[in-house]
């Protein structure tokens, strides 16, 4: 059974021992808690919690609320540290801490960074914030204006501040940052600024910069030296990242804003690189590297070890900055040490993360804009007919531009070898167009209409196993899925919709267990604790927002098929749906 | 046909001509900076146009798309953070607003602003029918400016 060789791998206790080495935070049992907003290293999140199982989730009711007072999208994961609950909220970035040790929950202190107001003009996508992470006592998170902030995790005083993000150039910072090895790991958004796109390790201990690598450029930025051996021949060569563009265009692109998985073992960090800009294909000819690809970094100096490309010379805005999942399998007969990576062109991994090598890309949706994945040369087949270019409308191109999935992350259960992929199923029409590149204002040459996919459902839950590659169960929702995933050692899966409902499904068959309709609609990942009562609780921020949602959150007119980057051609109907508003919502079994 | 005819028809033309050639009368005194009389930038077909052309050249459409929004707000409904009068969208535009509105006073001429302005105008149709655009030279995104209907009085917003 090849279920029984799937090793789950050992990185998530390692990660969590670490952390807590260094706290004496925490009261409760090691996995009782969530200090990055992926859970663990790997990138699973997979709690080993199982109070609250398939027999009881029936009987899950709310134990607290918190609202945020805010109408823009909650993306980011609550975090639970010893008593103490965190959340980050989108701009103006409040961060709240809760003390879990008293009923209700009530507010222990609030942290506001006071960001600069014009940061929201320069975020793509709405003014969300993806969550903390905790490290050495600190509550370290990223503001929507390009800092980074340090704070006591027990007083809630700022311990210390880094600035790197330039919004007069249009960089933003709305990922959660990863703590490996002493290191604060972030990176810049504004792939649809023309940005260039850099990820940056800040030494927990005081936010100094220990390393900083663009993701375009000559090799001397990147960070490419002797150590670089990719797997593939294509990146081969010397500042491949100036030559596999125009002369002069490789200023545009492959931003860091989505997740970061570690290694501890091999002491490498994995992360995904976003679109080259402008999505106008023809004003960059070339593969435009690094952009729309993964690297693997030696986490101590940030050298580059390997890099992949998803998407060579990408076509429709497809980032590649979805969460690797680390995993150590068995593949055809031998261990490999591999990510599983489900990315935005509608295809799940299967790398080989000591050297980059593709073992395996399959489709878990219907694509069109490619024929499949070469895995001789690692190359993405493009398909001709569904190719753009300047002034050319391409109708029915899939996925579209926000991708089969978005930056909204997968869980993955050991016990189950299954991958919980929340995502879409949307299609849409193209026309590039010229695109002028001015400082600080978008640069996208591109106007699009985004529709519903193949059989009319906008979204999926899907149950992916992933040695067998197929799909195990599948639960069409009306709309996208734009939650993160949660899977427990219960075997139940929790994920939110966004009408507002927040489910608990079986992990093994789908089948709903329970379900509950939350104030707005849900864009946040859910996570699970114990709570200092021994309990086991689940939590998730409702607020809808984000670019699925800012029909809802900015207020924008269905009758511009093309706004949002034509997201609301095809969410027309939510705002009668749901409405706007942040709140944190905690559940327990009664 | 008689002369008396030919002439009052010749008379109807020469009316109807002039009532159309209003619709692109240029005025030549660009007024100066943050003068409050752009008013006649809104009532020139040739302005509205050009401001459409600049409209998407600037990359005002990277965030407002063709009028409905994404990053910044709509423009085409009756909501106004900060005033929907010509003036007032002038003025956002040439200082720029705290809440992400980039300052374009250094990036185009007045005039040019005066006609991104009166463009922005044409988006709601608070202009007149035949001054407001009526064709996309991109795919479709939805009425052309002169075809939608007029949004109804302006009425204050706050930041979303």
């Amino acid at each position: 059974m090849p279920r029984r060789r799937l090793l789950f791998s050992l990185l998530v206790s390692v990660a969590v021992a670490n952390s807590r080495a260094a706290t004496g935070l925490d009261h409760t049992p090691v996995d009782g808690q969530w200090m990055q907003a992926a859970k663990d290293y790997a990138n699973t999140r997979y709690s080993s919690l199982t109070e609250i199982n398939t027999s009881n989730a029936r009987r899950l009711v709310p134990a607290f609320t918190f609202s945020t007072n805010l109408k823009h999208g909650h993306e980011a994961a609550p975090l639970v540290i010893g008593s103490i609950m965190y959340v980050v909220t989108p701009f103006p970035n409040t961060l709240y801490a809760l003390d879990l040790s008293k009923p209700g929950a009530p507010l222990k202190w609030k942290f506001d960074p006071h960001p600069d107001p014009a940061a929201q003009g320069v975020a793509c996508c709405d003014t969300v914030n993806r969550g903390a992470a905790y490290g050495g006592g600190k509550i370290v998170y990223n503001t929507l204006d390009g800092q980074t902030v340090a704070v006591n995790a027990t007083t809630g005083q700022e311990v210390w501040r880094a600035h790197l993000g330039d919004i007069k150039r249009g960089e933003t910072i709305t990922m959660a940052p990863l703590i490996a090895d002493g290191k604060v790991l972030l990176g810049n958004s504004g792939g649809e600024f023309g940005v260039r796109g850099w990820i940056a390790a800040l030494n927990l201990a005081d936010g100094t910069l220990a390393w900083k690598a663009f993701n375009t450029g000559p090799d001397k930025d990147v960070l490419i030296g002797s150590g670089f051996q990719p797997f593939y021949p294509q990146y081969r060569g010397k500042d491949l990242g100036t030559r596999s563009w125009p002369p002069g265009r490789w200023k545009y692109g492959g931003n860091v804003w989505g997740w970061v998985s570690y290694d501890p073992t091999l002491h490498l960090v994995y992360y995904g690189t976003g679109n080259p800009g402008p999505w106008n294909p023809d004003q960059r000819a070339g593969d435009n590297l690094w952009t729309a690809g993964i690297f693997a970094r030696d986490v101590s100096n940030g050298q580059a070890r390997w890099f992949y490309q998803w998407s060579p010379h990408d076509l429709y805005d497809h980032d590649g900055i979805n969460e690797s999942i680390v995993l150590d399998i068995t593949w055809r007969g031998q261990p490999r040490k591999v990510l599983v990576h489900p990315e935005r062109n509608g295809y799940v991994y299967i790398l080989d993360r000591v050297t980059g090598e593709v073992l395996a890309a399959k489709p878990f949706v219907y694509i069109n804009a490619s024929k499949g994945v070469d895995l001789k040369t690692g190359r993405l087949i493009p398909n001709p007919k569904k190719t753009t270019g300047m002034g050319k409308t391409v109708y029915d191109i899939c996925p579209t531009a926000s991708g089969a999935k978005d930056w909204e992350p997968s869980a993955y259960s050991p016990r189950t070898g299954i991958l919980y992929l929340p995502h879409a199923n949307l299609c849409m029409d193209e026309q590039p167009v010229q695109a002028n590149y001015i400082k600080g204002t978008p640069y996208i040459g591109a106007n699009v209409r985004q529709k519903p996919g193949r059989g009319g459902n906008r979204g999926a839950f899907t149950a992916w196993d992933v040695l067998k590659q197929t799909i195990v169960w599948e639960i069409k929702e009306p709309l996208p899925v734009w939650s993160g995933a949660l899977v427990t050692a219960g075997d139940v899966v929790f994920y939110g919709t966004l009408d507002g409902w927040f489910k608990a499904v079986n992990a093994r068959n789908g089948k709903l267990l329970w379900k509950f309709k939350t104030e707005s609609g849900i864009i946040g990942q859910p996570i699970t604790y114990l709570g200092p009562d021994g309990h086991q609780y689940v939590a998730i921020l409702s607020g809808i927002g984000g670019w699925v949602g800012s029909i809802v959150s900015n207020a924008l007119d269905p009758r511009d098929k093309t706004a949002a980057l034509g997201m609301v051609n095809a969410m027309h109907d939510l705002p009668a749906k749901v409405r706007a508003g942040g709140r944190l919502y905690v559940f327990r079994v009664r | 046909m008689s002369f008396a005819y030919a002439k009052a028809a010749a008379s109807i033309m020469a009316s109807l001509l002039l009532v159309a050639c209003e619709r692109e009368q240029r005025d030549f005194q660009t007024p100066s900076s943050g003068s409050p009389s752009g008013d006649h930038y809104q009532r020139d077909a040739y302005d509205v146009a050009q401001g459409k052309r600049l409209f998407n050249w600037m990359n005002c459409s990277g965030c407002h798309s063709h009028g409905g929004g994404g990053m910044g707000p709509a423009l085409m409904d009756n909501r106004w953070i900060y005033g929907g009068k010509i003036q007032q969208i002038y003025q956002s535009i040439h200082d720029g607003r705290r809440n992400g509105m980039p300052a374009w006073k250094h990036r185009m001429t007045d005039q040019q602003i005066w006609q991104v302005a009166a463009y922005v105008r044409s988006m709601g149709r608070y202009l007149r029918k035949d001054v407001a655009p009526g064709r996309d030279d991109a795919m479709q995104s939805g009425k052309a400016e002169s075809r939608r209907e007029r949004a109804s009085a302006i009425v204050p917003s706050t930041p979303p």
